[in-house]
């Protein structure tokens, strides 16, 4: 059997894990660690994205 | 003034604890059970969760398991990444998975995946030192 994923979907889940283990380890407090998960993957997808469109106009 | 300095580094050397070497050694074992042997439940649990999904999912995309080598400076690179999954690892090593060749590009992120879920558990086994000497809550 082969998972199969697109460049997205590898991406969100890359950073939805990521994103878990980083707020995890790198703050103290459970809300700390929360807020910065979520700011991790934001910055994360939102770095995608943004590199993603960059390419696309430097394609054209 | 050089007396409060010496005081002040004795309190900062904590003393090696049996915790400090075993909730590493475990949690490098076990993604995560390093902090469940300290009794952070729902962090060992998430960290358990992150890293092996990400591995096996990696393994599912048909992701390429570095073996130990002293060739390329990426495949050292990859495998010092895939080491950091421990049991999945060796795992993987015994079992002989992950020694196809990457012919698609979803084999390429799955390799990615499973180096990155190694190098994910190397933050966590510190996380579970820093927690064993007391360095955090």
């Amino acid at each position: 059997m082969t998972i199969t994923l697109n460049h997205f979907g590898a991406a969100t889940v890359f950073a939805l894990f990521a994103s878990i283990v980083f707020g995890i380890t790198h703050r103290e407090t459970t809300r700390d660690m929360v807020r910065y998960g979520l700011k991790c993957f934001a910055m994360f997808l939102g770095g995608a994205l943004v590199a993603g469109w960059v390419m696309w106009v430097l394609r054209r | 003034m050089a007396d409060s300095t010496t005081e002040k580094a004795k309190e900062q050397a904590e003393p090696l604890s049996v915790m400090a070497v075993v909730a590493p050694a475990i949690g490098w074992l076990i993604p995560g059970a390093g902090h469940m042997i300290q009794k952070r439940w729902i962090r060992g649990g998430l960290l358990f969760v992150s890293i092996v999904t990400l591995f096996l999912l990696g393994l599912g995309m048909q992701g390429h398991i570095y073996k130990a080598n002293g060739g390329d400076i990426l495949d050292i690179l990859g495998f010092i990444g895939n080491l950091g999954a421990g049991g999945l690892y060796i795992l993987c090593s015994v079992m002989d998975w992950g020694q196809g060749a990457i012919a698609f590009a979803t084999a390429d992120y799955g390799t990615k995946f499973m180096i990155v879920a190694g190098l994910l558990n190397f933050i966590s086994v510190a996380d579970a030192y820093h927690i064993a000497i007391g360095k955090k809550r």
